[in-house]
């Protein structure tokens, strides 16, 4: 880190200061840096070593009911000032927009508690060069038919973010990311071509990353179980979507009661608050405020307290996700769920998303599926957050009476996922958190499966 | 108007720092090293509600360093861009290639080529007056609204941004552009009792503003998104299967971009992780396709005078007449694989290293007729507009999903169907086409490609085609 605390909340405030001083009524600035490190190493040479240190600032300005946000990474006096009287400038010309304004000062954060997300345990270059090693070689050396990689990333970033305001709020919160990939390469005998597939590990601490032999063995066993996949034929299924794949489901639950979406039109979940989306036994919660979490911060992109809310409870869609913006559109208080990125406006975001476990096992989810898809990889963009219509190409496993049969690959599910949300049958017990999204093993009743 | 050049002291630095700070990249084992210089503004206004209550600027600045060796390259990047950050970066950069060395270096072909000048603006975006950009905005409100009353919400954006960059290479190579870039999109919302659907519609490039008023492109746009919007009212659900499909000319290209384009790109055929590797000289597509990438095209979104490591931008042949000929190439891989240097070298910016990436990818013009296409189709799927697209690079197999289709029924446009995912197998799916159009048509200019994480503008194209088989993936049967 290579300016304290105390420095960067002087700059942060004296800029609240400057802005006042351009008559603006109200403002807020973000200052952010970070330092990071990140090797890739292929076929275990190291290809590349990245090395970063950044900085930025944003600030937005009201004019009563105008503004307008800008940033910049140039930090010198001049600039700042020009930033200045650029932004205030600029909010000057755009149209009035009743509901736009800083949060209520009371609603702001008045503690700050520590979350556990800053480990300052240095990883150097040679050990980072290592892990990623390590892990590569694990998967290279899991089986003779992992021919070549794609390489293994290795990284570490430490940053920190000052939010001031001129209610007069000023937050300092910092955290630091280790991440460990590998992205190895099966090639099997005959026509059954290649396939690549990946692990990963991402933690707040350094020592909360997976072994690296490990995620090298599950990249390798993930790769090599998708040899010689095939095509099936186009037919109604049940669906199970591996934690991964679930994942996706919960983003774009997360787009859909996002706040913005809401106000402008554009969500399938219009008008459904306080109605059952899903069964009694699906519950969604967001929390921001676990401990040592990835999605986890203590304040959120406007000042206001981070917290607990459930979106589904036991099947009812119970919260949306807001801003203080989009909550004044909908007539709602913010759930603290603003993110920023420096100098843009605030935006929604899920902190920490993630369905409650079930009490089944996947191995049970499987075994209960006489014919369907086992789906572990999705690609594509076919999801229309208006209607909920999707469409998207998958590949997994075809189950056939309770086991994994053969790989899949080039079919698509359709459905839609107003449909998909009430078809949820079972939920998992394997809830894992290996980012800001968790969910366990999914089954969905059924869906279209598009083949030959 | 005369190319504008950039020069060293726009970054407030001189050749002399430059020099020392290559010097100290270039040790024994360094093949290659580069600096590279941006300062970027954007600039973007949004609208909804009809009115435009956002306006945000930013402005980034920083120098990345680079340096290879063999196969390994060392980056280091700071948004600060005085000496003594330069020798920090440099410093990381040589980390990495001071050791012992890899392949032997093959020597790039270098063709020289006269500096294009692919768009001369005589304003420059960011002297732009809000207030205009607020009118155009508007504008488009009106218009939209004008179309249906069942329109009833519409929102837009307009943004701009101006790259300066420059790049110095341990070859004595300094050379600098200047980048504009903009893009105008609309998303209109209908309703119809229940019934709430969207359409999307946008264009831009490397053009000046005036490109938005002319020929009634911001109000044609505007039309465009609500005729979506409403059409999609009426769709009915789509087909699943296989299925014979045409593909209409313009934005439906991104089928190129996915499907070939990006497993042609060298860096996945050097690792050998692409599905291509090793096809060279073979056939990949019927005779009737003839596949380029082209960065020359006067004012594309996706053209460039300079790639980011300062070569000119050119024409490369992908696919002749079915024939797999060519990779798109940076300078790391065309000179580990020994093949020529296309002038793809790109970077989203100075934070991110150099790749090999697209540029306008598009199909040549064929000889058949649209009417005869769609006629020779007795049930099939017609695709006019997509959305994104998604490819695995290394089994092949990609996605795109259609955002406006129609089926065809006894070789007529019939009912319009809701959006659909479409797969296929790279190596394979061209190889499906049987007729090619004459009617070569460029997208309007939205196309932005991600790669490891780095995003830069692409454009596609794409006369009407027709593919006998590619499953589609709808909903009904």
């Amino acid at each position: 880190m290579h300016e304290s605390a105390e420095v960067l909340k002087t700059l942060a405030a004296d800029l609240v200061d400057r802005v006042k001083a351009h008559g603006a009524t109200e403002a807020d600035v973000l200052v952010a840096e970070g330092d990071s490190v990140s090797v890739q190493v292929r076929l275990s040479a190291v290809d590349r070593l990245s090395k970063a240190r950044e900085k930025s600032l944003g600030i937005r300005v009201f004019f009563g009911k105008r503004s307008a946000s800008a940033s910049t990474s140039d930090f010198s006096d001049t600039s700042l000032k020009q930033l200045v009287a650029d932004t205030c400038a600029l909010a000057k010309t755009v149209a009035e927009d009743k509901m736009s304004g800083l949060p209520e000062q009371a609603a702001l954060a008045t503690d700050v508690p520590d979350l556990d997300l800053y480990d300052p345990t240095a990883m150097p270059v040679e050990e980072t060069i290592d892990v990623a090693q390590r892990a590569e070689r694990a998967a290279m050396d899991a089986d003779p038919r992992i021919t070549n990689s794609e390489g293994a990333e290795c990284g570490s970033a430490y940053g920190a973010v000052v939010l001031a305001n001129t209610h007069g709020f000023v937050g300092y919160n910092r955290s630091s990311r280790f991440s460990l990939s590998v992205a190895p390469v099966a090639e099997g005998p005959d026509d059954q071509g290649m396939q690549r597939d990946y692990w990963y590990t991402v933690s707040r601490k350094r020592h909360e990353l997976e072994e690296p032999e490990s995620v090298g063995r599950i990249a390798a066993d993930r790769t090599l179980r998708r040899l010689g996949a095939r095509k099936v034929g186009t037919q109604r299924v049940p669906v199970i979507f591996d934690p991964e794949m679930a994942c996706s489901l919960l983003g774009h639950l997360a787009s859909a009661v996002s706040g913005y979406a809401l106000y402008k039109g554009a969500s399938f979940l219009q008008g459904q608050l306080g109605k059952p989306i899903a069964p009694k036994y699906v519950s969604v919660e967001d929390n921001g405020r676990m401990p040592g979490k990835i999605g986890s911060r203590p304040f959120d992109g406007e000042g206001l307290p981070t917290r607990k809310t459930m979106i589904l409870d036991q099947g009812v869609l119970s919260s949306y996700l807001l801003d203080t913006y989009s909550g004044r559109k909908l007539g709602m208080a913010s759930t603290g769920n603003a993110s920023r990125s420096i100098g843009d406006n605030p935006a929604v975001s899920p902190t920490n998303l993630f369905f409650h476990p079930g009490d089944v096992s996947p191995e049970e989810i499987i075994r209960s599926v006489t014919q369907g898809l086992y789906v572990t990889e999705l690609i594509g963009f076919g999801v229309n957050m208006v209607t909920g219509d999707y469409s998207r190409g998958a590949s997994g496993f075809w189950i056939e009476n309770g086991e994994l049969a053969y790989p899949v690959e080039e079919v698509t599910i359709a459905g839609n996922l107003k449909q998909m949300f009430q078809d949820i049958e079972s939920i998992g017990n394997d809830l894992v958190f290996r980012g800001k999204l968790a969910s366990p093993t999914i089954r969905i009743r059924d869906m279209m499966v598009g083949g030959h | 108007m005369s190319r504008q050049v950039v020069k060293l002291e726009q970054f407030a630095l001189e050749e002399r720092e430059v020099e020392q700070a290559l010097a100290r990249v270039n040790v024994r084992a360094v093949d290659y090293a580069d600096i590279y210089f941006e300062s970027t503004i954007s600039e973007s206004v949004s609208m909804e509600e009809g009115i435009v209550k956002r306006a945000v600027k930013s402005i980034s600045q920083g120098a990345g360093v680079r340096a290879t060796a063999g196969e390994k390259t060392g980056f280091a990047y700071s948004d600060e861009v005085s000496p003594r950050d330069l020798e920090i970066a440099a410093e990381t950069a040589r980390y990495i290639a001071d050791s012992p060395k890899g392949d032997v270096p093959v020597p790039v072909t270098h063709r020289p080529t006269a500096p294009h000048n692919l768009y001369p603006l005589e304003q420059p975006l960011t002297g732009i007056a809000t207030q205009e950009r607020v009118d155009l905005l508007n504008l488009i409100d009106q218009e939209a609204r004008r179309y249906d009353p069942r329109i009833t919400k519409v929102m837009a954006s307009f943004n701009t941004e101006q790259k300066m960059m420059l790049v110095a290479t341990t070859e004595g190579l300094r050379a600098g552009d200047v980048q504009p870039l903009s893009r105008l999109q609309v998303t209109c919302i209908a309703e119809e009792g229940n019934n709430r659907q969207s359409g999307t519609f946008g264009g831009g490039g490397r053009v000046a503003f005036s490109f938005y008023h002319e020929q009634d492109r911001a109000k044609s746009y505007a039309r465009e998104a609500a005729r979506q919007a409403i059409l999609n009212l009426g769709a009915v659900d789509a087909p699943a299967g296989i299925l014979p499909v045409v593909l209409a000319g313009g934005w439906p290209g991104i089928l190129l971009h996915e499907a070939v384009g990006h497993g042609l790109e060298a860096d996945f055929n050097r690792k050998k992780t692409s599905a291509f590797s090793n096809l060279l000289g073979q056939r990949v597509a019927s005779e009737v396709c003839t596949i380029v990438d082209d960065g020359t095209l006067p004012s594309r979104r996706g053209s460039l005078n300079i790639d980011d490591e300062g070569m000119p931008t050119t024409r490369t042949v992908l696919i002749e007449e079915g024939i797999l000929c060519g990779y798109i190439t940076d300078r790391l891989n065309a000179r580990l694989m020994g093949i020529p240097l296309t002038g793809n070298g790109r970077r989203e910016d100075f934070r991110s290293l150099v790749l090999p990436r697209m540029t306008n990818t598009f199909m040549l013009a064929g000889q058949s007729e649209p009417e005869d296409i769609l006629r020779s189709v007795k049930k099939g799927l017609y695709a006019v507009s997509f959305g994104g697209g998604q490819v695995d690079i290394t089994n092949g197999k990609f996605v795109f999903s259609a955002s406006e289709a129609y089926l065809i029924e006894d070789g007529k446009v019939t009912k319009p169907v809701k959006g659909a995912t479409l797969i296929g197998s790279g190596p394979d799916v061209l190889k499906q086409v049987s007729m090619v159009g004459h009617d070569l048509q460029l997208d309007s200019g939205i196309g932005t490609c991600g790669k490891e994480g780095q995003s830069v503008p692409v454009g596609v194209g794409l006369p009407t085609i027709r593919i006998d088989e590619i499953t589609v993936g709808g909903t009904s049967t």
